[in-house]
């Protein structure tokens, strides 16, 4: 694993640890519900759990500011939580109803807000990267500050879509972030087998785009880092690359074989490298929060999850006449 | 049968690439998750074990690139079996696919042929929405210079798989998702039959009838055979005898054994979990029109996908697919057969 470390005594308030914490817990746990509800029949389809790689969604929203806006590809559930879309409305989604955030016609892959400015949901691996060039090209042309943060995974930056954009959006100076979730694996096929690459994100190099890698594990290193890099967008320096080294836990999508890495690598990363336990530590070890206080918040998230739970069972699926809706504006 | 051997079309998709494999070493195989993994929908199992993983490799996710490596590799004499893993994905990798394994030989003035297969899976039904779970049947078929086959059950996958190997055109193999034999997509157990463990070919290019009858034609490929099949038992025992025919390639379409059915039973519904305009169906319902108009007791209908995109919702999905029961209601009404109430 990489990289930077936090920080031994880190500058942070309590406030934000705890807000940290607890989105991060609701990403964890809405996951978790959903996996059970997959495993119910609830949810159909191939269902892509974001558990391990919260720090990274959570790190880089607090960095952002209204207006700026974010896309990313299948495995979509954690940013759409994170910018704050509504948990009911992404659940209901999974379960096909009515009250999901397309109408049960998207499903799992296919989301989107106009209110929190998040552009999906794609099935199509690398797809969402020229289109988030192409949200932060409207910014600039409009003349606002607003930043884009175009997610996809190690397998996707070997799709020639993801190059193309690269040199588009130097060439243009795109206030683009493209953030590569390096979670080590493209289905079954881990990075080293993908790629002679040392690194992701130095390819942006050829095209004269800085960035770095980050430890994606770690919100607090992730915040830093995108506070460096919305800073360069913002000032019209863009793009900009992170990549997030962090790590899936779960299978690739409900249905993976799991026959292409030990269970010992993944127990290492999850007692070593956990995001959420990392901050549990930071707040409890530093006399910040006491084991009440994060209970409580515990408490609260399970609340918040099955009621989403609930919302997705009960609200009506939708009416076969909703077929031929939304096909044309 | 003492010696039958029942296999899914996984299966026999996989034996058929390995039997060419040790006879012709030419032949290799590459795709995303391919060798390990043994592919997705389990047809390239146990290659990488017999062969290697020079033979049968893994590629990053890169289309584009390694079906265009294949269009190459075939110019140059080899044998590549390439796999994109849904057909859905064509559009990030089509222009190696139409614009070059498909016009390379003609534009060559025949100098170079594109000898490979293209092995893709087609198909819905289980909540993927519409990014996952389409058959793109007509957007293949459409253009011209390569071949399309689709399989129904087993000993056909064998059979076109070993065709497809040898076969000097480039051919697109596309295999429907619900007839693999993988539990997790719902299996069809007439998908699972005896196939010989000697290599044969199945003729590209030539239907098969899978069920003889007299009144109505129900002509249909890979998972719609089996529609058209379970609505042909209904039909049965409501005193209408269906002709079902595979057609098992589209190119090239046998229309010969489609007029010469329609010609005997004066009727015909096409089954085809393709959207309904400008694709499979109106195709097939133009093949009988244009020359044998005069079989024709009633009007042609066809059970396509309708032109949405595909949903996820269950319900909607179901409500869209094609089934049994939709073809049942077409054949009866085709018959002029009283419609229970
Ligand atoms: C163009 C294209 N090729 C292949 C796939 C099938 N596929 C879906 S996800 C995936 C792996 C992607 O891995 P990565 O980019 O690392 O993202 P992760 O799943 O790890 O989040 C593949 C091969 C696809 N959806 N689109
Ligand atoms: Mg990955």
């Amino acid at each position: 694993m990489a990289t930077k470390k936090a920080p031994e005594r880190p500058n942070v308030s309590k406030e934000e640890l705890l807000k940290f914490y607890r989105e991060m817990l609701l990403i964890r746990r809405f996951e978790e519900k959903a996996g059970q509800l997959y495993g119910m029949g609830l949810i159909g389809g191939f269902c892509h759990l974001y558990i391990g790689q919260e720090a990274v969604v959570v790190g880089l929203e607090a960095a952002t500011k209204e207006g700026d806006k974010r896309i990313t590809s299948y495995r979509d559930h954690g940013h759409m939580l994170a910018c704050g879309m509504d948990p009911k409305g992404v659940m209901a989604e999974l379960t096909g109803r009515i009250g999901g955030y397309s109408k049960g016609k998207g499903g799992s892959m296919h989301m989107f807000s106009k209110e929190r400015h998040f552009y999906g949901g794609h099935g199509i691996v690398g797809a969402q990267v020229p289109l988030g060039a192409g949200l932060a090209f409207a910014d600039k042309y409009l003349g606002n500050d607003n930043v884009t943060f175009a997610y996809f995974g190690d397998g996707a930056a070997n799709q020639g879509q993801v190059y193309e954009t690269y040199n588009m959006a130097e060439l243009w100076n795109l206030p683009v972030i493209f953030v590569i979730e390096n979670n080590q694996y493209a289905m079954g096929t881990s990075v080293k087998r993908s790629t002679k690459s040392p690194s992701l994100w130095e390819r942006g190099a050829a095209y004269g785009i800085k960035g770095e890698a980050v430890d994606g594990m770690d919100v607090l290193a992730v915040k830093a880092a995108a506070e460096k890099a919305v800073a360069t967008c913002r000032a019209g320096e863009g793009p900009y690359i992170l990549e997030m080294m962090t790590y899936r836990y779960r299978g690739h999508s409900m249905s993976d074989p799991a026959k292409y890495r030990t269970r010992e690598e993944v127990e290492k990363m999850k007692s070593e490298k956990d995001a959420i336990e990392h901050v549990r530590d930071l707040l409890l070890q530093g006399g910040l929060a006491s084991d009440e206080e994060l209970k409580a918040i515990d408490k609260d998230i399970k609340a918040i999850v099955n009621e989403a739970a609930e919302f997705s069972k009960e609200s009506p699926e939708p009416p076969v006449e909703e077929l031929w809706t939304d096909i044309y504006a | 049968m003492d010696n039958e051997r029942k296999l899914t079309i996984a299966r026999a998709m996989a034996e058929a690439t390995a039997q060419e494999m040790r006879i012709d070493p030419r032949v290799f195989v590459m795709g995303e998750d391919i060798a390990d993994l043994g592919g997705v929908f389990g047809n390239t199992r146990g290659l990488a074990e017999e062969f290697g993983k020079e033979r049968v490799r893994d590629t990053p996710i890169s289309e584009t690139g390694f079906i265009g490596a294949a269009v190459g590799a075939a110019q140059d004499g080899m044998r590549p079996v390439v796999e994109l893993m849904f057909v859905d994905f064509f559009g990030v990798c089509f222009d190696a696919i139409y614009n070059l394994m498909a016009k390379n030989t003609y534009f060559s003035g025949g100098k170079f042929n594109v000898p490979m297969v293209l092995m893709t899976s087609t198909g819905g039904g289980y909540s993927d929405a519409g990014q996952h779970s389409q058959c793109l049947y007509g957007s293949f078929a459409h253009l011209p210079g390569m071949k399309v086959v689709s399989p129904s059950n087993a000993y056909d996958a064998k059979g076109l798989m070993t065709a497809a190997i040898r076969d000097p055109n480039p051919v697109i193999y596309m295999y429907h998702k619900g007839l693999q034999g993988m539990g997790w997509l719902g299996t069809e157990k007439g998908a699972i039959v005896h196939v010989p463990e000697e290599p044969y070919e199945v003729e590209i290019g030539k239907a098969r009838i899978a069920r003889e009858g007299r009144d109505v034609t129900i002509v249909s490929i890979a998972q719609g055979v089996h529609h058209g099949l379970k609505a042909a038992r209904i039909l049965q025992d409501q005193g209408i005898s269906a002709e079902v025919v595979d057609l098992r390639s589209l190119v090239p379409l046998d229309r010969d054994t489609i007029r010469a059915s329609v010609a005997k039973t004066g009727r015909l519904i096409v089954v085809d979990e393709d959207y309904h305009s400008f694709g499979v169906s109106g195709e097939i319902i133009a093949t009988v029109t244009e020359t044998n108009l005069a079989d024709l007791k009633a009007p042609p209908r066809r059970i396509a996908y309708p032109d949405v995109p595909i949903p996820f919702a269950r319900v909607m999905e179901q409500y869209c697919l094609p089934n049994a029961d939709k073809i049942v209601a077409a054949a009866r009404e085709l018959c002029g057969a009283v419609i229970p109430a």
